[in-house]
């Protein structure tokens, strides 16, 4: 039986609720929980949840839902009180510091009136408004906030335009401004690499390689996917770059992006004319002629962009770069061979379980050049989309950030349940020849990784001995997590840890081929 | 395009959202402040509208309360009973807390404090007839706001009461309230046995020709001051008036020996006010009430002139909307209970105390008083934070009431309704929570959160208002 208790007026932050639910769920009794504000998005989840009360008809957005399926009628009493103690702990977490914490941005900036840069991530129906709340108030904003209406995307940047403000975003999850990484974002080393992103996880990748290769960013600037669409017009691409170009510390500027809508194209390229500054540009997945214009150096993958932005940051021949590239891929057959012989015959497909999109994308354009029939949640091309995200066919790329995996769940890069979940699945399918997956390290992501993922992997290859295992770790030795221990524990476990996304998917081309 | 104050300067962030954003900005040794944010209130988008668009008036307008509320000047001149000065005060009306109310929706104290003062104004002998009487229509049931009065808990006055005569010296109103009656077994609890009626009758044949004479020979007391300086003793003249207790005791005492001849009755005077330190309660709300009501028709003002609960509904009433009551259902507190007690045994929220708060005492002064804190559950910080927070929905500060602890910073005084619901921060009231049952009294303490109904309510009524 399903019971519930609400709590009137009393709000709490998503992420605290799912903490909660987490909790709930895994009492003694409960088959089934969840709390959860009083939106009209999440009771439509509770609809299909089987979860949703008819009471719940008359509560809205301020109230506080806690649903409990258990079939102890007489253990309710207990659990809701259970409950109670969890909600009062986490509103006391809060106040523990003894600090004062305002209620509002205006009382936050009373508090703290030196104030430069608003980073907003609550739910995208009231996100806008705080974020025009800040602008009006002369503050820069990143919103890491998604489901912004596109009107509130472009009635933000038309006023950040006109007064020299940057907004980042929405969905904008990556941005090291002034050496400081925001939201999901890497320790880099600081330097004279100027990046513009309308990629999250992109910027991650192109940034941390920088950073590894010892060399270093002026400003990393997210802009959101959805600014280099032609409603939006690439306004704070455009506006970004031109900030790059006039700042004294930046002197190699890199473009990362999926390939921008003709008419923003056209802008960005009038806006590279006459820039004195070098710019590469990785436009995943565009045709190469399309933007090498004005002098651009353009390179077909992230690992290519960020080297050849280090290249020209000290003066070296863009040649080198390529060069290099391809003696490494040549260098990658006998590694690929080792790896087929360890593939148990009948297996023959690639699962790659992406906590990155731009990472899935990539790999999604690395394989297509030698295999067919690729699919994927991302897809460009309808026939090569995944029926159901859940399930993946043949060769199959899934990226769990995706609003099908994420909805009143944490991002895969918190919280690594759902994929470890899919890897045993892909490892109990006897068709199953690579698991490819990605660590993303860095600030807001999960901090100890290797606890999550590590026992997975071993009951995966207890599970299928005869699958190659194959990771990509983004991020830098300064990062928290401490990237090189991650890299050798993930080794001394069987684990093919390949340097760049870059380099994981051309080794699973090789692999590929050959089996 | 270069971004303005961006590249090269020292990060400063305000974090909106997801807690470990803060954390790792935190860990880096960034600079940056969360917000606790919670969401608007839900209101029509047109309410809001109205009010966008009428910004520069409501501004004005309530510049102007403001000063009246600052200017105040809350003087105790007098004692009277109560049908001789309070305005409409009559035989068979009865005063009570809160937003208007009528007998059948009463809750138990104020019930109980009804049949209290009947029994005590010789209407009916026990509960059985008072209860009848109550049904009967015979009588008239008011709210105090509507008679420049104000009562703690349940708030009941009844016509041979006496009262206290405050006089706002600046702008010539005038407030009454009765006199506390000490903790226990006590009318505004909703008690009516024997025991209480007596007291009632000892405070009107001794108490009150005494405290009169007393108060007549000084001439008046300047109540702002009183609680101006309880401020800086740690008092916040809501839950707290210890210090103001006896501050008043100061000035009172040595009149009360030179005016009154019997001895035995100045000594039993003094005891009761020295035995019960929420005397001054009784004073520091209607020098509240008398200082709020000469702000009162203001147009277009967006500030709070009264808010109160009579233990059924919680009410407001705004500068700029006249007599309105705004008014939403009053909440059962989640407070702290005493041993013995728990929310079961609670009456939802009760008393005009709250006054303390509209002009920027009590909860909203909380932060002056850290002994309180203990009491109502927290620690010091919470209060210096509760404090702050309401600096947050108040159009403005103190000039008289100061917190030594925020640099004598004045207190946040001025609820604005629009930055209430703007925020979706209610104001907190530091309150006494009572039992559900007439006549056990106080169960509970805490500080609460003003329920948002009432103020979304106030809002749409504002922006009627606007709209002619």
């Amino acid at each position: 039986m399903i019971k519930s208790l609400v709590k009137k007026g009393e709000y709490y932050d998503s992420v605290s609720l799912m903490i909660v639910g987490k909790d709930v769920s895994n009492m003694e009794n409960v088959i089934e929980a969840t709390v959860v504000m009083a939106t009209k998005e999440n009771k439509s989840i509770l609809k299909t949840a089987g979860l949703y009360l008819d009471e719940f008809k008359q509560y809205d957005d301020t109230d506080l839902l806690i649903v409990v399926k258990s079939d102890r009628e007489d253990k309710f009493t207990e659990i809701f009180e259970k409950v109670d103690n969890l909600l009062i702990e986490i509103r006391n977490r809060k106040d523990d510091s003894g600090s004062f914490t305002p209620k509002s941005l205006e009382g936050a900036i009373n508090y703290q009136p030196e104030s430069n840069l608003v980073l907003i991530s609550i739910a995208g129906r009231y996100a806008g408004r705080e974020a025009m709340k800040a602008l009006k108030q002369g503050l820069h904003v990143m919103l890491f906030s998604d489901n912004v209406p596109l009107e509130t995307e472009i009635e933000l940047k038309k006023y950040a335009l006109a007064n020299d403000l940057l907004v980042m975003g929405p969905d904008c999850g990556t941005a090291i401004i002034n050496d400081v990484p925001l939201a999901f974002s890497n320790a880099v080393n600081k330097g004279n690499i100027g990046i513009v992103a309308a990629s999250g996880t992109g910027l991650q990748e192109v940034s941390s390689i920088i950073s590894e290769e010892g060399f270093g960013i002026s400003q990393a600037i997210g802009t959101g996917g959805r600014d280099i669409k032609e409603e939006v017009g690439g306004k704070m691409f455009i506006s970004a770059l031109n900030a790059l170009k006039n700042d004294d510390d930046t002197r190699v500027i890199v473009l990362v992006s999926k390939p921008p809508h003709p008419s923003v194209l056209k802008k960005i390229n009038a806006e590279l004319k006459g820039l004195t500054k070098p710019v590469v540009s990785i436009f995943l997945g565009a045709d190469r002629n399309l933007v090498e214009v004005n002098g651009v150096v353009a390179a077909s993958t992230l690992e290519e962009a960020a080297l050849l932005a280090c290249a020209i940051s000290e003066n070296v021949e863009v040649s080198k770069v390529t060069e290099f590239l391809e003696a490494r891929r040549s260098s990658y057959g006998t590694i690929a061979e080792k790896e087929v012989k360890n593939i148990s015959s009948g297996r023959k497909y690639i699962r790659g379980l992406f906590s990155g999109g731009t990472l899935c994308d990539e790999t999604q354009i690395i394989l297509k050049k030698d295999i067919e029939n690729i699919f994927s949640n991302r897809s460009g091309d309808e026939k090569h989309a995944l029926d159901d995200s859940w399930i993946s066919k043949e060769h199959s790329l899934v990226d769990l950030g995706e609003d099908e995996f994420t909805v009143g769940r944490l991002h895969p890069m918190m919280d690594f349940d759902l994929r470890n979940k899919r890897i045993i699945q892909e490892a109990k399918d006897k068709e199953t020849a690579i698991i490819l997956f990605d660590l993303v390290l860095g600030y807001g992501a999960n901090m100890d990784p290797i606890a999550e993922i590590l026992p997975i992997i071993k009951q995966a290859q207890a599970i299928a001995p005869g699958i190659s295992y194959i990771c990509s770790v983004t991020g830098t030795e300064q990062d928290p997590q401490n990237r090189e221990n991650v890299i050798k524990t993930l080794e001394e476990n069987n684990v093919l840890v390949m340097p760049t996304n870059t380099a994981a998917a051309e080794i699973v081309a090789l692999i590929l081929k050959n089996l | 395009m270069s971004f303005k104050k961006l590249f090269g300067k020292k990060m400063e962030v305000v974090n909106i959202g997801l807690n470990r954003f803060k954390e790792d900005l935190e860990q880096q040794g960034e600079k940056v402040t969360n917000v606790e944010w919670t969401p608007p209130a839900n209101i029509d988008k047109n309410v809001l509208q109205i009010l966008q668009e009428n910004k520069a008036e409501i501004q004005a307008a309530n510049e102007k309360v403001l000063e009246i509320i600052l200017n105040g000047k809350p003087f105790l001149v007098g004692l009277d009973i109560a049908r001789n000065v309070i305005p409409g005060m009559k035989e068979d009306l009865f005063l009570h807390s809160g937003p208007p109310l009528t007998w059948d929706r009463m809750c138990g104290p104020m019930k109980g404090a009804m049949i209290g003062a009947m029994i005590y104004e010789g209407k009916a002998k026990d509960f059985a007839e008072a209860d009848k009487l109550g049904t009967s229509g015979k009588f008239e049931f008011s709210p105090c706001h509507e008679h420049d009065t104000v009562g703690p808990m349940a708030g009941v006055v009844s016509a041979s009461m006496p009262v206290f005569v405050l006089k706002n010296e600046e702008y010539g109103n005038f407030a009454y309230c009765t006199l506390n009656e000490g903790l226990g077994k006590v009318l505004r609890y909703g008690a009516y046995d024997p025991e209480t009626i007596e007291k009632l009758k000892w405070m009107e044949k001794e108490l009150y020709p005494t405290l009169k004479n007393a108060v007549e020979f000084i001439g008046k007391i300047d109540l702002k001051n009183i609680i101006a300086q309880a401020l800086h003793m740690g008092d916040e003249v809501h839950n707290r008036n210890r210090a103001a207790t006896s501050l008043f005791y100061r000035a009172i005492a040595p009149a009360i020996v030179q005016t009154c001849k019997k001895p035995e009755i100045t000594a039993k005077v003094l005891d009761f006010i020295n035995g019960n330190d929420h005397f001054f309660l009784n004073l520091s709300m209607p020098a509240a009430k008398v200082t709020l009501d000469a702000a009162r028709n203001i147009d277009n003002s967006s500030i709070v002139v009264a808010m109160t609960r009579n233990g059924t509904d919680f009410g407001l009433q705004l500068a700029g909307t006249k007599d309105s009551w705004f008014v939403g259902e009053a909440l059962v507190p989640d407070a702290l209970y005493f041993p013995g007690f728990t929310k079961d045994d609670a009456n939802p929220d009760i008393g005009d105390s709250s006054i303390t708060e509209t002009v920027g005492l009590g909860g909203f002064a909380i932060a002056a008083s850290p002994a309180i804190v203990q009491f109502v559950g927290g620690s010091a910080s919470d209060a210096i934070n509760y404090t702050l927070a309401m600096y947050e929905i108040a159009f403005g500060e103190n000039n008289m009431y100061q917190i030594p602890y925020l640099n004598f910073r004045g207190t946040p005084t001025g609820i604005d309704v629009t930055k209430v619901v703007e925020k979706g921060l209610t104001p907190f009231i530091d309150t006494g929570v009572a039992h559900k049952d007439p006549g056990i009294g106080q169960v509970g303490a805490g500080v609460l959160s003003a329920p948002m109904e009432p103020f979304i309510k106030a809002a749409i009524g504002l922006s009627e208002q606007l709209k002619k």
